[in-house]
C-alpha cells in the first residue's frame, strides 16, 4: 500500500504524476500500486535496492514498456497510452542507466540530433543537417551546460566513462524537456565527477521537475527535497530526506547498513 | 558519409575518386565498342540498384533480401505499360514505373516494418517472393516466358526529344540516371532526414527517446529505396528488351545485396565499386575462354568468392585501407587489451 | 467438394504440414539456440532428396538392402556431414551479425547446388516408394489414399514426438535450453558448448535430409526444391514465432491446409495465398503466434 501523496506546497506545479502504476511480468509483480508525483524545482529521488523495481518504474514512466495497471500523467494529460516519442515532444526526457549514445558520431553531432527531435522538419531534405542553426545552437546549449564544450569534435565512443555519462545527460537536455527522469546519472563517476554532476542538478532544478534514480547515499541526501523508497515494487515511504533517514521502516529494510 | 568518426577517407579523397569514376565513364565511350558500351550500361544499372539497397541497408540499417521485387516491378510496368508496338512516352512511362515500384515497396514497407531484425530479413525475402509468383504464375505477367518490349520509349514532348534506344543514347541516359540518383542520395544522407535515418541505425532506441517517430522515417526510406529500384529496372527494360521473371527473383536480391557489401557498406560510392566488381567477377567466372566448359558452373566460383570477400573483407572494397590501419594499430599495441573507451 | 475428396485434401495438408514443420523446426532451432540464420538450409532438404535418388542403387548394389536402409545410411552420413560442416563453416558464424551470415550461407547454397550439377547432373528424378509402402487404402467407396503419404505423415509425427521428448524430457534437452539463453554460465557449469552446439546443428541437418529422403517419392527430384523449400520455411517460421518449436508446428499446418485447398480451389493465385496469409498474420502479431518457448 502506498503512503498517501503529499500535499502540494503552495504554488508547487505537479508536471509528471503516476497513479497505481503496477506491471507484472507473468507471475511476478516488479512494481506494484505506486503513485507519485513529480513538482517543478523538485529533485525527487527514487531509491531501493536491486530488483526493486527503479528501472521498470522509469521505463514505464517514459514509455518503453506498456503499464499492466494504473495512469500516467503528463502536465495535466493522461499520457498512459502514449508512446515513447510522444510522450518525449510533449516534454519528457530521460537518461539511461547503461550509456546509450551513438559511440560512432561525433560528442557534437550526438547533441545535435537529439536536438533535431524538437524540429525535425524532415522533409527540407536539400538541407544539410551540418548546418541547421536551431538544432545546433540547442547542441552547444545542452553540452555546455554538461561539460563538454572541450570534447565537441572527438567520437563520443572514445570518451572516458565520465565523459560519456555527462554525454548521456546532454542528450537527455538538448530538447529542454520539462521533465528529467535520470537513471543512475552517477555510476561509475570519480568525485569531481559527481560534484560537477551534482551542482548541474542544482542548476537544473528551478526549471525542472527531475526523478533521480541512483545508489550513491550521499548524493541522494545532499541533493533531493523528496526521497522515495522502494522495496519488492513497491513504495515503502516517500518524504523529505531528513524523515525517511530517521524512518525505522526505512531503516530495517534499507538503510540498515548505513 | 560524415559521421565525424576516425578514420574516414578524407573528403578531397573521396571527391577525386568520384571524379576520377564519372570522368572514366564519362570518356569511355570514346573507346568502348559496343559489346563494351553495352556492359558498362549494365554496370551503371545495377550501380543504380546498388545505391538504393545502399540508403536502406547502409543508411537506415534495414536489412532487405528482397530488392529485386522492386526492379523487377519496374521492369515489368516499362512493358506492361507500354502500347503493344508503338513506343510510349518516355516523360510519362518513367515516372509510371519509378511510382509502380514504390507504390509496392510502400506496401511491403508498412508491412515488414512491423518487424524488427531476422524477422525483416525474413518478410522482405518473402513478400518478394510473393512478386515473383504473381510474374511467374498468373497470366499477368506472361508466365516463365517472359515478355518482349516491342518499342523502346520515346521523349516526344520536347522539340528535338529522342528514342531512347540501345547503345550511345540509352548509355548517356543511363550515365545521367546515375549521376542524379547519386548526387540526390549524397544531399539526402546530410539531411536532416539523413542523419535521422543515420541515428535509427546507430541506435534506433536512442531515437524514440528523443522524440522521433522512426517507423514514418524507415517507411519513407523504405519507400524512396523501392522507387530508384524501380528506376533501374526501368533502364533494365529498355536495355533488354525483354523482361521475364527472374528479374524478381530472389538471387537478384542476393546478388545486390552482395554487390554492397563487396564495394563497402555505409559509404554511397562501395554502391559503384560494387556493382561494377560483381559484373566483372560474373563475367570472369562465366568466361569460356579461361574456365572452358567449367564455365557452365561459374555460381561455384561466385560463391566461393562471396564466402570469401564477406570473411575477410567485412568492410568490402572501400574498407580495405580502415582494415589494413586497423591491424596496424592492433599490431602497434601490442595486440594486448583494446582500451576502454573503444566505439562499441 | 464431396466428403471423401475433402477427407483427401485434408490429409494432403496434414502431410505437406508435417513435412514443412519437420524441415522449419531445424531452421528455428539452429537460429534459436545458436542464433544462426542459416539460408543453406534448404540445401540439406535437396541433399536428402538427391541421396534417395543416388544412394538406392549404391545401397541395393553393396548391401542388397531397400529403402529403409538407403534411410539410415542417408540420416548416418548427414549426421556426419552437419557435424564436419558445423566444424569447417558454422562454427565461424556466431559471433557475426546477420547480414554476414544471410550473405555467406547464401554463396553456400550457390556452392552446393554447383556441386549438386557437378556430382548428380541437373535432371529431374522421380524414386520410387518401396514396394511395401506402394499400396493405397481405401476411402469410402471410390476414393483411395496413398499409403505412402500415411507413412510420411507418420515418420514427420514420430520425429516431432521424438524431439519434444528430448527437449522436454531430458538432460540433453534441458542443457540444450539452458545454453540457448545463457551460454556462459552453461560453460562454466563445465558443458562443453562447442560441442552441444555441433550436436544440435547435427541434428537439425539430419532432420532436414531425412525430410528430404521420405518425401522424395511424392515431390520428386528437382534442381530447384531445395530453395523453394527454405522460402516457406521462412514464412513458417515468421508466422510461428523464431524458435518455437510449437508456433513451427501450428504455422506449418496452418500452410499446409491453406497450400492445400488454395490449389484445388484457387489454382491460380495458389502460389500467393501462403504470402497473403503471412501478410495477415503479420498485422495482427509482428512477432509471429508464439514467441520463443
Amino acid at each position: 500500500m502506498s503512503p498517501p501523496e503529499p500535499a502540494r506546497a503552495g504554488g508547487a506545479e505537479v508536471l509528471l504524476r503516476c497513479s497505481g502504476l503496477t506491471r507484472r511480468w507473468g507471475g511476478l509483480v516488479a512494481v506494484d500500486d505506486v503513485s507519485l508525483a513529480f513538482e517543478r524545482g523538485q529533485v525527487h529521488a527514487v531509491i531501493g535496492t536491486n530488483g526493486a523495481g527503479k528501472s521498470t518504474l522509469i521505463n514505464m514512466l517514459a514509455g518503453e514498456i506498456e503499464a499492466s495497471a494504473g495512469r500516467v500523467e503528463l502536465m495535466g494529460q493522461d499520457v498512459t497510452r502514449w508512446s515513447q516519442p510522444r510522450r518525449a515532444r510533449a516534454g519528457l526526457g530521460r537518461s539511461y542507466q547503461r550509456t546509450n549514445i551513438y559511440p560512432s558520431f561525433t560528442v557534437l553531432e550526438n547533441c545535435r540530433l537529439a536536438a533535431q527531435a524538437a524540429t525535425p522538419r524532415p522533409w527540407h531534405w536539400w538541407q544539410p543537417a551540418a548546418r541547421c542553426q536551431a538544432s545546433l545552437a540547442a547542441a552547444h546549449a545542452a553540452a555546455r551546460r554538461a561539460g563538454l564544450e572541450g570534447v565537441l569534435g572527438r567520437p563520443a565512443g572514445l570518451l572516458s566513462h565520465g565523459g560519456k555519462r555527462q554525454l548521456e545527460i546532454a542528450m537527455c537536455l538538448a530538447t529542454d524537456p520539462q521533465v528529467l527522469l535520470l537513471d543512475e546519472p552517477l555510476a561509475g563517476m570519480g568525485a569531481e565527477e559527481t560534484e560537477r554532476m551534482l551542482e548541474l542538478l542544482a542548476e537544473l532544478r528551478p526549471g525542472h521537475a527531475i526523478l533521480l534514480v541512483e545508489h550513491d547515499m550521499d548524493a541522494v541526501f545532499r541533493i533531493a527535497d523528496r526521497i522515495t523508497v522502494m522495496v519488492n515494487g513497491s513504495v515503502i515511504a516517500s518524504d523529505a530526506p531528513q524523515a525517511v533517514r530517521a524512518s525505522a521502516e526505512v531503516q530495517a529494510a534499507y538503510l540498515g547498513g548505513h | 558519409m560524415r559521421d565525424g568518426a576516425v578514420l574516414e577517407a578524407s573528403d578531397r579523397g573521396k571527391l577525386a575518386f568520384l571524379a576520377l569514376a564519372f570522368g572514366a565513364l564519362a570518356l569511355y565511350p570514346l573507346v568502348g565498342g559496343s559489346f563494351g558500351i553495352g556492359l558498362a550500361t549494365k554496370i551503371m544499372i545495377y550501380a543504380i540498384f546498388a545505391l538504393s539497397l545502399e540508403l536502406l541497408v547502409g543508411g537506415t540499417g534495414l536489412v532487405c533480401f528482397g530488392h529485386a521485387a522492386f526492379f523487377g516491378i519496374g521492369a515489368y510496368a516499362t512493358v506492361l505499360l507500354s502500347p503493344g508496338y508503338d513506343p510510349a512516352e518516355l516523360a510519362w512511362l518513367l515516372p509510371a514505373c519509378v511510382g509502380a515500384a514504390a507504390l509496392y515497396a510502400l506496401a511491403v514497407g508498412a508491412l515488414s516494418l512491423r518487424t524488427r531484425g531476422v524477422y525483416f530479413i525474413m518478410v522482405t525475402l518473402a513478400f518478394a517472393q510473393m512478386a515473383y509468383y504473381v510474374v511467374h504464375d498468373t497470366p499477368l505477367g506472361g508466365g516463365t516466358d517472359g515478355i518482349y518490349l516491342n518499342a523502346r520509349p520515346v521523349l516526344g514532348l520536347v522539340p528535338g526529344g529522342f528514342e531512347l534506344r540501345g547503345g550511345l543514347t540509352l548509355y548517356w541516359f543511363t550515365f545521367g540516371a546515375l549521376v542524379l540518383v547519386f548526387a540526390f542520395l549524397a544531399v539526402l544522407l546530410r539531411s536532416r532526414f539523413g542523419r535521422a535515418l543515420a541515428g535509427i541505425r546507430v541506435n534506433e532506441q536512442r531515437m524514440r527517446a528523443t522524440g522521433f517517430a522512426t517507423y514514418p522515417y524507415k517507411l519513407a526510406a523504405f519507400t524512396i529505396s523501392g522507387a530508384i529500384a524501380g528506376l533501374a529496372g526501368f533502364l533494365f527494360a529498355v536495355k533488354d528488351g525483354f523482361v521475364n521473371p527472374e528479374l524478381l527473383s530472389w538471387h537478384l536480391s542476393g546478388a545486390v545485396l552482395i554487390m554492397i557489401i563487396l564495394g563497402g557498406i555505409g559509404h554511397l560510392r562501395g554502391a559503384l565499386i560494387g556493382a561494377f566488381a560483381y559484373v566483372l567477377l560474373q563475367e570472369f567466372f562465366k568466361s569460356e575462354a579461361i574456365f572452358g566448359e567449367f564455365s557452365r558452373h561459374w555460381l561455384l566460383g561466385m560463391g566461393f568468392t562471396i564466402i570469401a570477400s564477406v570473411a575477410l573483407l567485412p568492410h568490402g572494397i572501400v574498407g580495405i585501407g580502415r582494415q589494413l590501419a586497423e591491424r596496424r594499430a592492433r599490431a602497434a599495441r601490442g595486440g594486448g587489451k583494446e582500451s576502454a573507451d573503444e566505439p562499441a | 467438394m464431396d466428403a471423401a475428396t475433402f477427407l483427401i485434401q485434408c490429409l494432403n495438408s496434414l502431410q505437406y504440414g508435417l513435412l514443412l514443420f519437420l524441415v522449419a523446426s531445424g531452421l528455428t532451432l539452429i537460429f534459436g539456440i545458436m542464433g544462426v540464420i542459416n539460408l543453406a538450409h534448404g540445401s540439406f532438404y535437396m541433399i536428402g532428396a538427391y541421396m534417395a535418388y543416388a544412394l538406392a542403387p549404391v545401397v541395393a548394389a553393396t548391401a542388397g538392402g531397400g529403402f529403409f536402409t538407403t534411410l539410415a545410411v542417408g540420416f548416418v552420413l548427414s549426421i556426419a556431414l552437419g557435424y564436419v560442416l558445423e566444424w569447417a563453416f558454422f562454427a565461424f558464424l556466431y559471433e557475426r551479425e546477420h547480414l554476414q551470415q544471410v550473405l555467406m550461407t547464401y554463396g553456400l547454397i550457390l556452392v552446393f547446388e554447383e556441386l549438386r550439377s557437378l556430382i548428380v547432373g541437373d535432371d529431374v528424378h522421380g524414386v520410387k516408394a518401396p514396394p511395401l509402402l506402394a499400396g493405397t487404402i481405401p476411402l469410402g467407396d471410390v476414393m483411395t489414399y496413398p499409403v505412402y503419404r500415411l507413412f510420411i505423415s507418420g515418420v514427420c509425427l514420430l520425429l516431432a514426438l521424438a524431439m519434444w521428448f528430448v527437449f522436454a524430457r531430458t538432460r540433453l534437452g534441458m542443457t540444450i535450453r539452458a545454453g540457448a539463453t545463457n551460454r556462459e554460465m552453461v560453460q562454466s557449469l563445465g558443458v562443453d558448448i562447442k560441442f552441444l552446439y555441433r550436436v544440435v546443428f547435427a541434428a537439425g541437418v539430419a532432420i532436414a535430409v531425412l525430410a528430404g529422403m521420405v518425401a522424395a517419392p511424392v515431390s520428386s527430384v528437382y534442381p530447384g526444391m531445395g530453395q523453394s523449400v527454405l522460402i516457406i520455411c521462412f514464412v513458417v517460421v515468421v508466422i510461428g514465432g523464431i524458435g518455437s518449436i510449437k508456433g513451427a508446428l501450428l504455422a506449418a499446418l496452418l500452410i499446409g491446409v491453406v497450400d492445400t485447398f488454395g490449389k484445388v480451389l484457387l489454382p491460380q493465385a495458389a502460389g500467393v495465398l501462403v504470402y497473403v496469409l503471412m501478410a495477415v498474420i503479420l498485422l495482427w502479431k509482428p512477432e509471429g503466434l508464439f514467441r520463443a518457448g
